[in-house]
């Protein structure tokens, strides 16, 4: 099933004496249930491709579709209840909000969807626990390592049910071991419980994790291939 | 809502010393503020205490024209019905009637211009503690024909007790006012502009000394209550409306004094205003920093779905938290030590206290006491938090996430 068509996206800024081309001519489809890579070196246009899938900026042509509603055609303030309801984030870094526990970080978005507190808490504990975290409920980001930081934030993202996760380079800050553990567990999840994920990355341990690998460089699509 | 008020509320204690410095500085402001005010009402009451009592009562009722042209045959007979009325008032605790006019005053070579009040010796006693005022000398009987003068006057004229002191005018109907009286006492008014020319003579002696009998200028009233001025210039306005009297309140007696305490008050504003700028400009810089410091986080909450609009409650509500921290503070801080003053007056010490006790005041500078300027206060500082975040929380609503992330 068809949840997220890109069509012809291109991304000019002009913010600069020099016009940047940051995204020139992507048209993709995914499908739910993929666990895709998009891979590139520094520069080439992943994080502008995931923002602009992600609803956080606009493309200057081309269009977005995600399950059959274009995002371009979206206000403003609709747009940020559409994140909210349809698309899980995670970030490079500054995930969490650091006056929250981990379990009130992940119950957050579930918070701002005006959820039962019986729901958020129950969804809360399964999704702390799904990430290894169940020991680590109560206790605030700065009390944690980076990878059980990312592990919270992926932990968040499922929380509000989303249609697709997007991580923008999700292990740039972490060790090899906590990468692999991040990983691992957003594999399972993705097994498991067909949570779609749509990373970015340049890690080639990472990318070897992947299913499908989008290769991108300068804002173009270079190839597009499953593995194993 | 609990919700943002959980965040707002953790929020402001990550970063607990500036937090501190924030509620600190409203909490000096508000404490200030505080104190300034409540002392110079209190010195206004004060001062309004001692003039109504000294002299012009809470209100006066007059002939009708009396005011505006102050002369001894726009005199009165306080009739019958004039006193039912005025019994009949319960707000009226006292009602003094006096004799006033000019005469001149001579004693050997000296002569000056004086302002003669003939008084009731007993009511005007009750009134203004008259006789507790003497710094030499007795205090007069009815009808006798005798003088107590201010001091000032006294010096002036070279007057002692047991000298004469000669009075000339103009009587009633144009009749020649005149008479020699005895100097029976001297007091301490503690109004240098009455010390330097009143001249007390008891209400009869006046009378027959103007050739006006059973004739008054005014009928000075208190009442029990300073609060109760207006509802009773209302209700006798209204009782004597149609009649051949005037009711005048002590502010338009004595508009000099309204005039000090408005040109003094105005001043106690514009520093009351400089406490406030404080306040505001502390709670707009660390607003400002605030959204500094935490714009990825911002960037965050908003890309996840957060409204700007709640985000703005959390900040605001963090500010309240602050404000009212402060506000309580200098609430908490600053009651007792107005209600102690307030009834514990300061006494002033010194040259100061010294001259003002000639005066046969107190020298004391009590703190007012007024619950509606503490709900005032409170109003005006939530006023200030919410002015003093409007610009931060318009520059929350242009955050782009994509932006703030980046940074
Ligand atoms: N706001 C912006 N204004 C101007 N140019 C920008 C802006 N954002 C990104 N770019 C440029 O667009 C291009 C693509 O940037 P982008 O951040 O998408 O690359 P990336 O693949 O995510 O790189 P990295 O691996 O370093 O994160 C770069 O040349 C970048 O300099
Ligand atoms: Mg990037």
């Amino acid at each position: 099933m068809k949840i997220l068509t890109l069509n012809n996206v291109h991304k000019i800024y002009n913010e600069s004496e020099v016009q940047v081309h940051a995204v020139n001519g992507v048209s993709l489809e995914f499908d739910k249930g993929e666990f895709a890579a998009i891979v590139g070196p520094s520069g080439s246009g992943k994080t502008t491709l995931l923002n602009m899938i992600g609803g956080l900026d606009q493309p200057t042509e081309g269009e977005i579709i995600v399950d059959s509603t274009n995002i371009g055609s979206l206000k403003p303030s609709g747009l940020i209840d559409f994140r909210m309801y349809n698309i899980g984030f995670v970030f490079q870094a500054y995930n969490l909000i650091p006056v929250l526990t981990a379990r009130e970080n992940v119950e957050f978005i579930m918070h701002l969807q005006g959820r039962p507190r019986k729901e958020r808490e129950a969804r809360s504990r399964e999704l702390l626990e799904a990430v290894g975290l169940a020991d680590r409920m109560d206790s605030r980001p700065s009390k944690m390592s980076g990878g059980q930081q990312q592990r919270v934030a992926v932990a968040r993202a499922l929380a509000s049910k989303p249609k697709f996760v997007l991580a923008d380079e999700p292990t740039a800050n972490l060790d090899s071991h906590s990468t692999e553990n991040l990983l691992d567990i957003m594999e399972r999840l993705n097994r498991e419980e067909q949570v779609t994920f749509i990373f970015s990355t340049h890690d080639n341990r990472v990318v070897k994790k992947a299913r499908r690998v989008i290769t991108i460089e300068d804002g173009k699509v270079e190839s597009d291939s499953t593995q194993k | 809502m609990r919700e943002y008020v959980k965040l707002a509320w953790r929020n402001i204690w990550r970063n607990k010393r500036r937090t501190l410095i924030t509620a600190a500085s409203v909490f000096f402001a508000i404490f200030f503020a505080l104190i300034m005010r409540s002392l110079q009402l209190g010195s206004y009451s004060n001062m309004i205490d001692n003039a109504v009592t000294l002299y012009s009562g809470h209100l006066q009722i007059h002939a009708k024209g009396y005011w505006d042209n102050k002369s001894i045959n726009r005199t009165m007979v306080a009739d019958d019905q004039l006193m039912g009325i005025l019994d009949k008032q319960e707000m009226v605790r006292q009602v003094v009637p006096r004799l006033e006019s000019f005469a001149l005053g001579s004693s050997g070579p000296q002569t000056k211009g004086v302002m003669v009040m003939g008084v009731d010796p007993a009511k005007q006693d009750e009134m203004s503690n008259l006789s507790g005022r003497l710094t030499k000398g007795k205090y007069f009987q009815p009808a006798e024909q005798a003088a107590i003068v201010g001091q000032t006057l006294a010096d002036y004229l070279r007057l002692g007790v047991g000298d004469t002191l000669v009075l000339l005018g103009q009587g009633f109907h144009g009749a020649t006012a005149a008479g020699k009286y005895t100097i029976k006492g001297i007091v301490g008014i503690p109004k240098p502009d009455l010390d330097n020319k009143m001249v007390y003579l008891p209400l009869q002696t006046a009378q027959q000394m103007y050739m006006a009998p059973n004739r008054l200028t005014t009928l000075a009233v208190n009442l029990h209550e300073h609060g109760d001025l207006s509802a009773a210039v209302t209700n006798l306005r209204n009782d004597l409306s149609g009649s051949r009297y005037e009711v005048k309140t002590w502010r338009e007696i004595m508009p000099e004094l309204v005039q000090q305490i408005r040109s003094d008050n105005a001043s106690g504003w514009i520093l009351l205003a400089i406490l406030y700028l404080i306040i505001a400009f502390g709670v707009f810089g660390t607003v400002m920093m605030m959204i500094n410091e935490r714009k990825r986080e911002f960037g965050v909450m908003i890309a996840v779905g957060m409204h700007k609009i709640k985000l703005a409650v959390v900040v605001t509500l963090e500010m309240a938290f602050i404000g009212l921290l402060g506000l309580l503070a200098g609430i908490a801080g600053s009651m007792p030590v107005i209600l102690y003053y307030h009834y514990h007056p300061i006494r002033l010490g010194g040259e100061v206290a010294e001259s003002i006790k000639d005066f046969g005041i107190e020298p004391i500078m009590p703190m007012a006491w007024q619950a509606d300027f503490y709900a005032s206060q409170t109003l005006i500082v939530a006023a200030i938090v919410v002015v003093a975040v409007l610009y931060p929380i318009y520059s929350i609503t242009r955050i782009r996430p994509v932006k703030a992330m980046r940074g």
